[in-house]
C-alpha cells in the first residue's frame, strides 16, 4: 500500500532519512530547518531502525560528528539553514578532502549576516562553488516540491557513497516549511557493520578480526607531490559528476524564444510564468537544473543553438546562479538578465512576468 | 651491517632474558618529535594500553591538529584525523554508532583548551563514552612556540616576549579540574612522563580512560602535563626540571575524580 500523507518539507527529510535506513543524524537548531530534528526526536527511529539522533552543542560539532560517522562509513546527515552552513563550511572541506560519503542540508535564509528567517536563494556561490577552503565540490541537488525533499535524501546518500563525497541537498525556507502531498518512501534497513566493511574497505571500523592493514582517514598529505596527486584524483571524480550526474527539467524548451533559467521555489513561480506567456501565445519555456553543481550547462547550450534569443535568471538572491548561465550559453552579445527579489520576498508571478516582457520588448523578441 | 630489526643483544642461545621491547602495536617508524619531546613516551604508553586491554581489533583514535597530528604513523591501530579542535566531535559520533569500539582522541593544548574547548566540554558534560588523552605542555608546538592557554603565568613564548601576563591574557586554564564538576565525567586524572614512577601512574590512568570507553562507563580524561623543550628552548633534562618545578605547581598530579567502580556497579 502506498505510504501518503500531507506533510511540510522539513519533516519529510526525517522521515526520509529514517526510512532510507540513515544511521545517523547530528543538528543544531536554527529556522527554518528545525522541524527536521524535531521531527526526528519524536518518531525516536533509536528504537526502531536503531539510527543514532543527536542534537550537538554547535553547526560546527554536528558537521564534525557527520566527519566521524562518515569515517566509519556510516550513512550520516545534517541539516541547517544559512549561518549554521557558514560554520560548516570547514568540515565540508575536510569531508571532501577526506573523501568521505554524508549528506548535508541547507533549508536556505535570507542573509548576509543574521539576515532573516524568510525563504532565501543567496547561498547559490556558498553551496554550489565550494565554500570551503581548498579545491573541491559537491554535488548539490535541489528540490522544488515535498516530494522531492522526501526523494533526494536516498538520491544524496546513493550519490555520496557512488562517489565518496560529501553531496549537498540545497533547498529554501519555502520548500521546507511548505505542506504538501508526498509519497513516503518504503522503509529500508540500515547496513549492518559486516555489511560496511565489505563495502567501505576503506572505513576506519577497527581493524577487527580479519584486516590486518589499519585504516588511516585522513586529507592530510604533507608532501607536495602526494598532494597534488590527491587533488588530481579528485578533480577526476568532480569531472566524472559532470560527466555523469547531471540532472534538469526543460518545461516548453523545444520552441522557446526566451528562456527562464530558475530552480528550488523560484522554479515553481517560472512554471505558472511558462503557462501565463504560454497561454498569450509567445514562446517561453523553464529550464530548472536540479543538480546545481553539476551545472546542466549542456541544457542551456543546446537552447542557444536552438536560436534561443535571451535567458531570464529568476532566484531569490542579487543575481549567482546567472553567472552559470551566462558562463554556458558563452555568447557574450546573448542576453542574459537576472531578476530576483530578497529580504524573505517571493517574487510574485506577475513580477517575474513583468521582467520576462522587458527583456522580450527590449531584445525585440516582442512588438 | 645491522638493520633496523637486528637486536642488539640477542637473548636466543644466552643466558640473558628479555625483560622489555618495542610494545607491539608501536611502529617501527622514525618519530618526528624533537629529543626529549613527551609525546614519544606517552605513544609509547597507549599502544601498550591498547594491547594490554586487547583492544587493537576495535580500537579507533582520533588525531588532533598539532605535532600530534601524525599520530596514525605510529601506532598500529584505525585512526580518523579530525580539523583543530574537534576531535571530541568526531570520537562523539562514532562511538554512539559503534557503541562497542574503544574510542578515543589524542589532543594538544592548542588544539583542546583553545579551538576545541566547546566540543571537549560538550562531550564531557553528555558523558559520551569516549576518552581524552590531553597533551599539556603549556605551548603551541607544531606552530613555533606560541602561548597557550595552559601557558604558565610569566613563561616567555612567541606571543608572550615579556611573559605571560595575567591583566593581558588571563590564567593557566584548568582544564582538568573544570571537567570533574561536570557529571558526565567518571574519570580525570593528571600524570606526568617525566619519572618511571610517573611513566607507570600515567600508564594506569590511560588504561582505566580506555577501559571505561570499551566498557561504555561515560567520559575519560587523562591529562599529561609534558615538556616542549623546543618550544621551551631548554634540554631535555633542563625541560624536565623546569616542569617539575613549575608546572606541577600550578597542575598537580593525581587523579580528580574516579567513578569506574561506581559505574561498574551499575551495569
Amino acid at each position: 500500500m502506498e505510504d501518503i500523507k500531507l506533510m511540510k518539507g522539513n519533516e519529510v527529510l526525517a522521515y526520509a532519512a529514517i526510512r532510507c535506513g540513515a544511521d545517523g543524524y547530528f543538528g543544531y537548531p536554527i529556522t527554518p530547518q528545525s522541524e527536521v530534528l524535531e521531527t526526528l526526536t519524536e518518531l525516536r527511529p533509536w528504537e526502531t531502525t536503531g539510527m543514532v539522533v543527536l542534537q550537538a552543542e554547535s553547526e560546527v560539532a554536528s558537521i564534525n560528528m557527520v566527519y566521524g560517522g562518515a569515517s566509519a562509513g556510516k550513512r550520516v546527515m545534517t541539516s541547517t539553514s544559512s549561518p549554521g552552513l557558514s560554520l560548516m563550511c570547514e568540515g565540508l572541506s575536510y569531508l571532501a578532502g577526506a573523501e568521505l560519503p554524508c549528506v548535508v542540508i541547507d533549508v536556505s535564509r535570507g542573509g548576509p549576516g543574521l539576515g532573516t528567517i524568510q525563504a532565501s536563494q543567496a547561498d547559490y556561490f556558498q553551496v554550489v562553488k565550494g565554500g570551503g577552503h581548498g579545491d573541491y565540490r559537491t554535488p548539490v541537488l535541489a528540490p522544488n516540491s515535498v516530494q522531492e525533499m522526501n526523494d533526494f535524501v536516498e538520491l544524496a546518500f546513493d550519490l555520496a557513497f557512488k562517489y565518496l563525497n560529501p553531496v549537498v541537498i540545497l533547498a529554501d525556507g519555502v520548500i521546507g516549511q511548505m505542506m504538501e502531498k508526498v509519497k513516503l518512501s518504503p522503509q529500508k534497513p540500515r547496513r549492518t557493520e559486516a555489511q560496511i566493511r565489505k563495502e567501505c574497505p576503506w572505513a576506519a571500523l577497527g581493524k577487527g578480526s580479519e584486516r590486518k592493514a589499519r585504516n588511516i582517514v585522513t586529507s592530510c598529505y604533507i608532501d607536495p607531490e602526494t598532494m597534488e596527486r590527491h587533488n588530481r584524483k579528485l578533480q577526476e571524480k568532480y569531472d566524472r559528476m559532470e560527466r555523469d550526474e547531471v540532472r534538469c527539467e526543460e518545461i516548453e524548451t523545444a520552441d522557446a524564444e526566451y528562456i527562464l533559467v530558475a530552480y528550488g521555489v523560484s522554479s515553481r513561480i517560472c512554471a505558472k510564468v511558462v503557462e501565463d506567456a504560454r497561454s498569450e501565445g509567445l514562446r517561453v519555456g523553464l529550464i530548472r537544473p536540479i543538480t546545481l553543481f553539476p551545472f546542466p550547462a549542456g541544457a542551456i547550450r543546446r537552447a542557444v543553438e536552438r536560436g534561443v534569443r535571451g535567458f531570464l535568471s529568476v532566484e531569490l538572491s542579487m543575481g549567482q546562479m546567472i553567472e552559470d548561465v551566462r558562463s554556458a550559453a558563452g555568447d557574450a552579445r546573448l542576453p542574459v538578465r537576472h531578476f530576483g527579489r530578497t529580504g524573505g520576498i517571493i517574487h510574485s508571478p506577475r513580477e517575474v512576468y513583468d521582467a520576462l516582457k522587458r527583456l522580450m520588448t527590449e531584445t525585440g523578441g516582442l512588438q | 651491517m645491522m638493520t633496523e630489526q637486528t637486536l642488539l643483544l640477542d637473548p636466543a642461545g644466552t643466558e640473558a632474558e628479555k625483560v622489555h621491547g618495542r610494545p607491539r602495536l608501536l611502529l617501527d617508524a622514525t618519530m618526528h618529535y624533537c629529543p626529549g619531546c613527551s609525546h614519544g613516551t606517552v605513544h609509547r604508553l597507549v599502544a601498550e594500553a591498547i594491547d594490554e586491554l586487547e583492544a587493537e581489533e576495535q580500537a579507533i583514535g582520533i588525531t588532533p591538529v598539532g605535532c600530534a597530528a601524525f599520530l596514525y604513523n605510529y601506532i598500529d591501530i584505525d585512526w580518523v584525523q579530525a580539523s583543530h579542535g574537534r576531535a571530541p566531535s568526531v570520537a562523539t559520533a562514532m562511538k554512539r554508532l559503534c557503541p562497542d569500539k574503544l574510542v578515543f582522541t589524542y589532543q594538544g593544548d592548542g588544539d583542546l583548551a583553545a579551538i576545541g574547548t566547546a566540543e571537549a566540554i560538550h562531550a564531557a558534560n553528555r558523558g559520551d563514552n569516549i576518552a581524552i588523552i590531553f597533551i599539556n605542555n603549556a605551548i603551541y608546538g607544531m606552530t613555533g612556540g606560541q602561548m597557550a592557554p595552559t601557558t604558565l603565568l610569566g613563561m616567555k613564548t612567541a606571543t608572550t616576549p615579556m611573559g605571560r601576563d595575567a591583566a593581558l591574557n588571563g590564567y593557566p586554564f584548568k582544564v582538568a579540574d573544570m571537567l570533574t564538576l561536570l557529571d558526565g565525567v567518571t574519570y580525570v586524572a593528571r600524570q606526568s612522563v617525566d619519572t618511571p614512577a610517573h611513566v607507570r601512574q600515567a600508564k594506569k590512568s590511560i588504561k582505566k580512560a580506555f577501559d571505561n570507553s570499551i566498557h561504555n562507563r561515560g567520559f575519560s580524561f587523562v591529562e599529561i602535563v609534558a615538556t616542549c623543550n623546543s618550544g621551551w628552548k631548554m634540554p631535555p633534562v633542563a625541560a624536565n626540571r623546569w616542569m617539575e618545578e613549575n608546572m606541577h605547581a600550578v597542575y598537580p598530579l593525581g587523579e580528580l575524580k574516579d567513578l569506574a567502580a561506581q559505574k561498574a556497579a551499575q551495569e
